[in-house]
């Protein structure tokens, strides 16, 4: 069990990263990748996010829109999961705005406008629909989340590390700004290419 | 049940209980906020164009209120925006500044002459590219109009002296002239009915500029020992005003040999 969950936790952060392997997520990536700090609150509040996601909606789904009996009869609603899920992650980081609001207003001011971007962030949808996609079970969800949330800050932090260095180099006129920022992502996660496997040949699930 | 009533049903009852989580939790966790900060916030345009410094309207609002910003920063906004903001501030609106460009060079016709026949690209970027353009002084109005093309209020234009000219009704002071000229000699400064301004940009040996131009600041420093405020430095043999020390009394109007002082609101 303990096998698997570790096994399913750093297949998301490297072998099937949200970013980097999966390309979603990526209006935050270029977006607030240029300064290492922001990147790194903001990966920490998608990673929170992410987690408080997955523990809403896996329930939600699996006992209310879609329950073991009612599969394969008119019953079955979960046709309606992108909507209902959406619906409860506006909810959450709305509740999430709040409670930061009131009680870590430092960090509150510091996410700044990010907090609310996070509502329409792809990967949330995506971490709790491909865990259900995937028949995790709760556990094994929210440590998928985890490893989602992980991932996106380890693709974060290592891409506002190649931004710099690209910021400083020279480029070609018609490369300056977003092009170059394209290719550099491109070969970012090409070379994540490169830990297809590893986590198979480590763990041996 | 209909599966559409019932799909409607559970979506429904899902928002229901959300929203009365979130009203639940917007009492508990009020955060009492300075309902000027929410006033000032309506008064502005909105439209979070950042021309204020700040991220945003909510955020020069916040500004406003808290750390004492000026209240006239916005832009699109305007007077109107200032007034109002200053009736909930209690504070006078001071002047909405209203920016406008203003082009360093007195290097008329009569006044300066051309090294060389220039017969490229009319462009001055082009003639720039070029011994360092076709003007006898390397840092004045080199008069092909690049400010012109690029102006999309047809504010400015050069007129048959061979230097541009802004027209100030129509300046809207949003810079784009400023960043086409090669020779950096167009500056943005706040609109002043009095407030004077050097008219030239050569930073040559007075010998050197009188040689090239009748008209060009010479570094007599003549209008710093006039000034009462300190406001006039000389560096790089040309004199610069700084125009928020000045108080407008023109006596480096008068003091300058050269005439190269102006109040550009009066020419």
């Amino acid at each position: 069990m303990a096998l698997k969950l570790a096994s399913i936790f750093f297949t998301m952060i490297l072998v099937d990263n949200y970013v980097l392997a999966k390309f979603l997520g990526i209006c935050p990536f270029l977006g607030v990748s240029k300064k290492l700090d922001s990147a790194v609150g903001m990966s920490l509040a998608v990673t929170f996010v992410m987690i408080m996601a997955t523990a809403a909606t896996w329930p939600i789904y699996t006992f209310i829109l879609s329950p073991d009996w009612a599969q394969g009869t008119a019953r079955d609603m979960g046709y309606l999961q992108t909507i209902v899920f959406i619906l409860i992650i506006a909810i959450l980081v709305q509740l999430l705005e709040n409670i930061l609001k009131k009680y870590i207003p430092a960090l509150y001011s510091a996410l700044g406008v990010y907090l609310p971007l996070i509502t329409t962030n792809c990967t949330i949808l995506g971490v709790t629909i491909l865990n259900l996609d995937n028949k995790y079970n709760f556990a094994e969800s929210i440590v998928c989340a985890a490893g989602a949330g992980i991932g996106f800050l380890v693709a974060m932090v290592l891409f506002s590390g190649v931004r710099r260095r690209v910021e400083e180099a020279v480029t070609p006129k018609c490369f300056e700004g977003l092009p170059i920022t394209l290719v550099a992502a491109a070969m970012t996660s090409l070379s994540f290419m490169g830990f297809g496997g590893i986590v198979e040949a480590i763990f041996g699930v | 049940m209909n599966p559409i009533l019932l799909a409607i049903v559970v979506v429904t009852v899902i928002g229901l209980i959300g929203a009365v989580i979130l009203v639940a939790a917007s009492i508990l966790m009020y955060v009492p906020v300075d309902e000027r900060v929410s006033k000032i916030t309506e008064a502005l345009p909105g439209a979070n164009c950042g021309a204020c410094g700040c991220a945003g309207c909510a955020d020069y609002a916040k500004t406003i209120v808290e750390d004492g910003n000026a209240v006239n920063k916005c832009v699109p906004g305007g007077a109107k925006v200032a007034g109002e903001i200053a009736a909930i501030m209690g504070v006078e609106a001071g002047s909405a500044a209203a920016m406008k460009a203003v082009v360093a060079c007195s290097g008329t016709c009569e006044k300066t002459s051309k090294k060389f026949e220039f017969e490229g690209i009319q462009s001055c970027l082009a003639v720039k590219g070029l011994y360092g353009g076709d003007g006898a002084c390397a840092f004045g109005c080199l008069g092909y109009g690049d400010c012109t093309k690029v102006c999309a209020f047809d504010a400015i234009h050069v007129t048959d002296q061979g230097v541009a000219l802004v027209d100030r009704e129509k300046c809207t002071g949003c810079g784009a002239c400023a960043k086409a000229c090669p020779n950096a000699i167009i500056s943005i400064i706040p609109e002043h009915k009095r407030k004077p301004v050097v008219l030239c940009q050569n930073k040559d040996k007075g010998a050197q500029t009188r040689k090239v131009c009748s008209a060009g600041c010479i570094g007599c420093m003549k209008c710093a020992k006039a000034c009462p405020k300190q406001a006039i430095t000389v560096e790089n043999n040309l004199a610069y005003i700084d125009q928020e020390k000045c108080v407008g009394c023109q006596l480096c109007v008068k003091e300058c040999p050269v005439g190269v002082i102006h109040v550009p609101a009066q020419s």
